[in-house]
């Protein structure tokens, strides 16, 4: 879970990069064109292919973990003080995956699925363009944040929990790597979410 | 008697019963009053059970032995915890001074697939001496060893060793993680071994051993939610488990 | 003529261990494969044997009540385990360790065991570091070692206050290491009910699976009993709550002499107790000692807070009675002193029986000292008090917080109440040189047997005994006795009713399991009004009261008659419920208080008949004018051991102790 998780990381920094790029409100030139760049270079092509093995990979593994795990425990406890050990969010990693997948597919249906339309019929796609018509919609808008949320609440654990899990704890260096997945989560959510809120309320345009 | 600040309570208690690993268990109720605070929480569990024996009811069974943690046999898990709701204290360790008069308190065997219950409250954990048979040893026959002190080990080594060696083996890990897993218990014996001297011949072979073995023994994943060592009564690291993940990988490379 | 033959080698005290191991007689591997040993019990003697039996090549099998080996009460054991190693140059051999041993132990031992305890004392911490337990290092990595009671060198090797655990779970992992071999077949959550015995040999044993409830026969060519002290006749003791006897005491009404019963160590530094609710009693460290300094008020029924007691109206009665040894004294006089006081009047706490143990001088000296290093000018009071409590926190922190858990009292700031408790017996079954008990093939070792502590046992020395005899002594000596049980088995090779093809279908084990299956039945058959719980207390508190720190004529004798009445009164009116057929520990509680509260009638007996002080156990009418014990080496210089004869029955014969290399002293640490 831990390298497939990391390895999404990766392609969240690429993503969030080049969407903070309509923070330049230059209504979408530079965007569109780190877009177009991302939709047919060859290298990305292939890449493109490896992230969606690694999603695939990250939710089969949780699948036949949490199977693996409900076993594991075939009576549960009547009355659990969860609160007292842990946090809410490392015990509900499940649940943030689930929602982030369904979230996913919208999203995929939103931008990805017109792109890949657009590169097939050899026709150039303003993404920028398809972003303000999503975004104008209020229940896009707000399903984007929930899911946003959730992606938030699932970096908080799973960053630091994936360095735990490729055996990377270290008296002297996991606190810089926890106070780093704390940043990291906050501010590529913020960023994220910043993108649907201000262009619903035509700050960018 | 005794330290003099000693109140009495009044509490509700809910215990789970089970008359053995086959039947399906249930929970039920005593009323328990003038429950001295200086008394252990297993010293309420005799009260209990002295009552229920004068009332013609057979006792609940448990497991207990040396009553001043560190034998790791008592195992209760209290109002939603394992061991209740002190941190790093086993359940002989709790007193009732933790509690308040009033108060309703539930209490179940620790609960896993690797850990069937025998008897209401008593659970087989024999599992974790499978996993110590398989590998959580260093191979020396008596008679073998050479001078101790010819082993130098660092006093800092040796002290970290010991951090992990100071497991008990109660299984609170198990009980706590919302996985049933035992990666707490198993890490600790491979992060002792593996940080001396001794157990160097031996690690890659170790950690693989005592990996399969758990892994046969049903024990659920790690999701390093941390609730087991949060909940260890000897605060045992999670350390140990990112060392025990890393020893792992390398054996497994190689 | 006594009847006892301790076996002991020719030869000089130095030379009887290496020249008799060099030359018992040895069983070839291959026969080793077709002898089978049954280990009772799995602490430091049980668990270190079996797996050096099963290494050697032994068929092995272990028992333990507990629901794992690992779980054995050796675990609880604190403070270190000596040996002579000498790695401090201050002067230690293996001579002074046996010495030590000897006076420690009031002239009551014997000395080639002992010294042969001395010879291997240093092989365990060899063997123990080989294994990986993480004993505690200095900064250039080699071993460190703290000083104990009783001894005026540093020899005591530690692991923080858990030496008993680390030690325990070395030998626990040699165990399963055999386990996992297939060399140890292992059987937890087993109780020993009974040894089966052929012609007075010992070849098997009767258990009991806790889990299931059934009876279980099991064939052994030698059986080895490695079941732990019986402190738990008081009740009340620093002892798991399931040690027992159980196992030891049917050994002993087979045929096994039962050596030296009186002979019970008092520890002085306990948690008093606290109420009737008190289930057992929790050891603070002997090691606490060093720092804490001992007093009572000097008024009676002194009600004030201990810190608004002013320093002139505490007695510090260990330093003004023994002024040479202070606050370490051995063990027993500590005890002795600390119950002096609160007869008198003078002890604390809401029980009165209580007194304290004081770190605020210590604590201040350190903070001192702390502050010198620290070159802080002037200190304040407080700044003091503050520095020395990092100290005390960083040697005893773990101590104090068990305290604090217990009482809920902080010992920081208030000095601690303690008193003394029940903590280790010397006595045990009566045992030879080879750790043979006087059944043939039955052999005791560790505290259950009676060997190597005399009337005293020195402190860290328990773990030290336990593993000599487990490690090495018991690979050597058994030998002795299946190399003949080889040659029986190929003389009776044709024989078709030979106890080797019929094991446990001969019947003498059918004949045992009846006998113990009738005992379970009969339990559950009273149906009486009245708890296993309680007829234990009420042994305890007769025990505590008459056959505790200290013993007269009068009471021992009251004692015995209530202990008989008790008895009666268990057997027509105790409350066993539940079935035979499952888990019930209130049914294997039943069996062993049984057993308890016959053995008190003997303890009673044994200290009846020993018209002597020494060592823990100490009677009033033998005291000197300061109230010190009065040993009679002329009339009781040896070992009582007694022979079952039936209900209330014993027969005495001793083994006269012999000092060949000691002369005998009075013990004095005044």
């Amino acid at each position: 879970m831990g390298s497939t998780g990391l390895f999404l990381v990766s392609f969240l920094i690429v993503h969030v990069s080049i969407n903070s790029l309509i923070f330049l409100n230059d209504s979408g030139e530079s965007f569109n064109a780190g877009a177009h760049f991302m939709a047919h270079n060859p290298v990305i092509r292939i890449v493109e292919i490896g992230l969606f093995a690694g999603l695939i990979a990250h939710i089969v593994q949780a699948w036949v973990l949490t199977n693996e795990n409900k076993k594991a425990r075939p009576v549960g406890y009547a009355m659990v003080d969860g609160a007292a050990n842990s946090s809410w969010y490392s015990r509900s990693m499940g649940v943030l995956g689930s929602l982030l997948l369904i979230f996913l597919v919208v999203h995929l249906g939103n931008f990805w699925l017109p792109t890949k339309q657009a590169v097939f019929a050899h026709e150039e796609h303003n993404t920028f363009e398809n972003m303000k018509q999503v975004f104008s919609q209020w229940y896009f808008v707000l399903l984007y944040l929930v899911g946003v949320i959730a992606l938030c609440y699932h970096l908080l654990h799973g960053f630091q929990s994936a360095f735990q899990s490729l055996g990377m704890n270290h008296k002297k260096y996991t606190p810089s790597i926890k106070k780093f997945g704390i940043w990291f989560s906050i501010i590529v959510c913020i960023l994220f979410a910043a993108m649907p809120l201000t262009m619903f309320l035509g700050i960018i345009k | 008697m005794g330290s003099g600040h000693g109140t009495e309570l009044n509490l509700t208690l809910k215990v789970w019963r089970q008359k053995n690993s086959k039947a399906s268990g249930s929970f039920e109720t005593h009323q328990l009053t003038g429950i001295s605070t200086d008394m252990s929480f297993l010293e309420m569990f005799d009260v209990l059970n002295e009552k229920l024996i004068s009332e013609g009811k057979e006792a609940i069974a448990f497991d207990h032995d040396c009553r001043e943690g560190i034998c790791g046999m008592c195992s209760m898990y209290i109002n939603g915890r394992p061991h209740g709701p002190k941190q790093g204290v086993t359940t002989c360790q709790l007193h009732m001074r933790s509690f308040k008069n009033g108060d309703t308190i539930v209490v179940e065997p620790w609960r896993s697939a690797a850990f069937p219950v025998i008897k209401d409250l008593a659970v087989d954990r024999s599992a974790f001496d499978r996993i110590i048979a398989s590998g959580g040893y260093v191979s020396v026959n008596t008679g073998n060893a050479q001078d101790a002190n010819n082993i130098l080990i660092p006093k800092t080594d040796a002290d970290e060793a010991f951090g992990a060696a100071a497991c008990i083996g109660c299984g609170a890990c198990v009980a706590a993680c919302k996985n049933s897993s035992a990666m707490l218990f198993v890490s600790a014996k491979v992060s002792q071994l593996a940080l001396l001297p001794q157990g160097q011949v031996e690690r890659k072979e170790r950690v693989k051993k005592m990996v399969a073995q758990m892994d046969e023994e049903g024990f659920g994943n790690c999701t390093n939610t941390g609730a087991c060592e949060a909940e260890c009564p000897k605060g045992i690291s999670i350390e140990n488990i990112a060392r025990m993940n890393r020893e792992l990988m390398s054996a497994n490379i190689k | 003529m006594s009847k006892l033959d301790s076996k002991i080698p020719e030869g000089t005290l130095e030379q009887k261990w290496t020249k008799y191991r060099s030359t018992v007689p040895l069983v070839n591997p291959a026969n080793k494969r077709n002898l089978e040993v049954l280990v009772i019990g799995s602490g430091l003697a049980g668990a270190s044997a079996a797996a050096s039996l099963a290494e050697m090549g032994y068929k092995v099998k272990v028992f333990c009540f507990q629901d794992s080996p690992r779980r054995a009460h050796s675990i609880a054991a604190q403070g270190g385990i000596n040996a002579a190693k000498n790695y401090q140059n201050d002067g230690d051999s293996t001579y002074r360790l046996f010495y030590d041993t000897i006076k420690g132990g009031d002239y009551r031992a014997r000395e080639a065991n002992v010294h042969r305890l001395a010879e291997v004392s240093t092989n365990i911490i060899d063997q123990c570091v080989a294994q990986g337990v993480p004993l505690a290092r200095e900064y250039g990595g080699l071993l460190s070692n703290r000083s104990f009671g009783g001894t005026q060198v540093q020899r005591t090797f530690y692991a923080a206050g858990q030496t008993g655990q680390q030690l325990l779970l070395g030998a626990y992992s040699a165990l399963q290491r055999q386990v996992g071999m297939g060399a140890v077949q292992l059987c937890s959550r087993h109780e020993m009910l009974d040894v089966v015995t052929i012609d007075g040999v010992a070849r098997g044993i009767i258990a009991r699976n806790l889990i299931t409830g059934e009876m279980e026969k099991h064939f052994g060519h030698a059986v080895l009993l490695c079941t732990g002290g019986y402190g738990n006749v008081f009740y009340l003791s620093t002892n798991a709550m399931g040690s027992n006897v159980t196992a030891a005491w049917k050994a002993h009404k087979k045929g096994a002499y039962f050596g030296n019963p009186c002979y019970t160590q008092i520890h002085p530094t306990c948690i008093p107790v606290s109420g009737d609710h008190q289930s057992k009693l929790t050891l603070m460290s002997e090691s606490l000692r060093n720092d804490g300094r001992i007093w009572v008020p000097k008024k009676k029924d002194d009600t004030r807070k201990p810190t608004d007691i002013p320093e002139e109206e505490r007695d510090y009665y260990l330093e003004r009675r023994y002024p040479a040894f202070g606050n370490l004294v051995p063990r027993d006089v500590a005890s002795r002193a600390a119950k002096e006081r609160c007869d008198a009047g003078y002890g604390v706490g809401n029980s009165k029986m209580a007194v304290y143990l004081d770190f605020a001088y210590n604590t201040a000296r350190y903070g001192r000292t702390e502050a010198a290093k620290r070159n802080i000018q002037n200190p304040s009071q407080a700044e003091i008090m503050r520095l020395g409590k990092e100290v005390v926190k960083e040697k005893y922190g773990n101590l104090f917080d068990m305290y604090q858990q217990i009482t809920g009292e902080n010992p920081y700031e208030t000095p601690m109440r303690i008193y003394p408790a029940v903590h280790y017996t010397m006595g045990g079954l009566w045992v030879d040189y080879n750790l043979m008990t006087t059944v043939k093939g039955l052999y005791a070792l560790g505290e259950a047997n009676f060997s190597d502590h005399g009337a005293n046992r020195l402190g860290a020395s328990a773990l030290m005994q336990g593993l000599a005899d487990g490690y090495f002594v018991i690979p050597y000596t058994l030998g002795v006795y299946l190399s003949a049980e080889v040659s029986r088995m190929s003389a009776e090779k044709d024989k078709t009713d030979s106890i080797d093809k019929l094991k446990t279908k001969h019947p003498a084990f059918d004949q045992a399991l009846k006998e113990q299956t009738d005992l379970i039945n009969k339990f559950l058959s009273i149906k009486g009004t009245k708890s296993v719980e309680s007829f234990h207390k009420r042994l305890g508190l007769i025990m505590w009261n008459k056959c505790g720190m200290a013993r007269n004529k009068e009471g021992l004798t009251e004692a015995i008659a209530q202990i008989q009445a008790l008895r009666k009164e268990f057997w027509s009116d105790v409350r066993v419920l539940g079935s035979a057929d499952e888990f019930n520990p209130d049914l294997e509680k039943a069996g062993r208080v049984a057993d308890f509260i016959e053995l008190g009638e003997l303890m009673c007996k044994d200290a009846l008949n020993r018209e002597e002080s020494c060592g823990g156990h100490f009677r009033e009418e033998h005291q000197t004018e300061e109230g010190e014990a009065k040993r009679d080496d002329v009339n009781f210089a040896y070992v009582a051991a007694w022979e079952y004869k039936g209900v209330s029955e014993w027969e005495l014969n001793k083994e006269e102790l012999k000092y060949e290399n000691i002369k005998i002293a009075q013990r004095s640490y005044k």
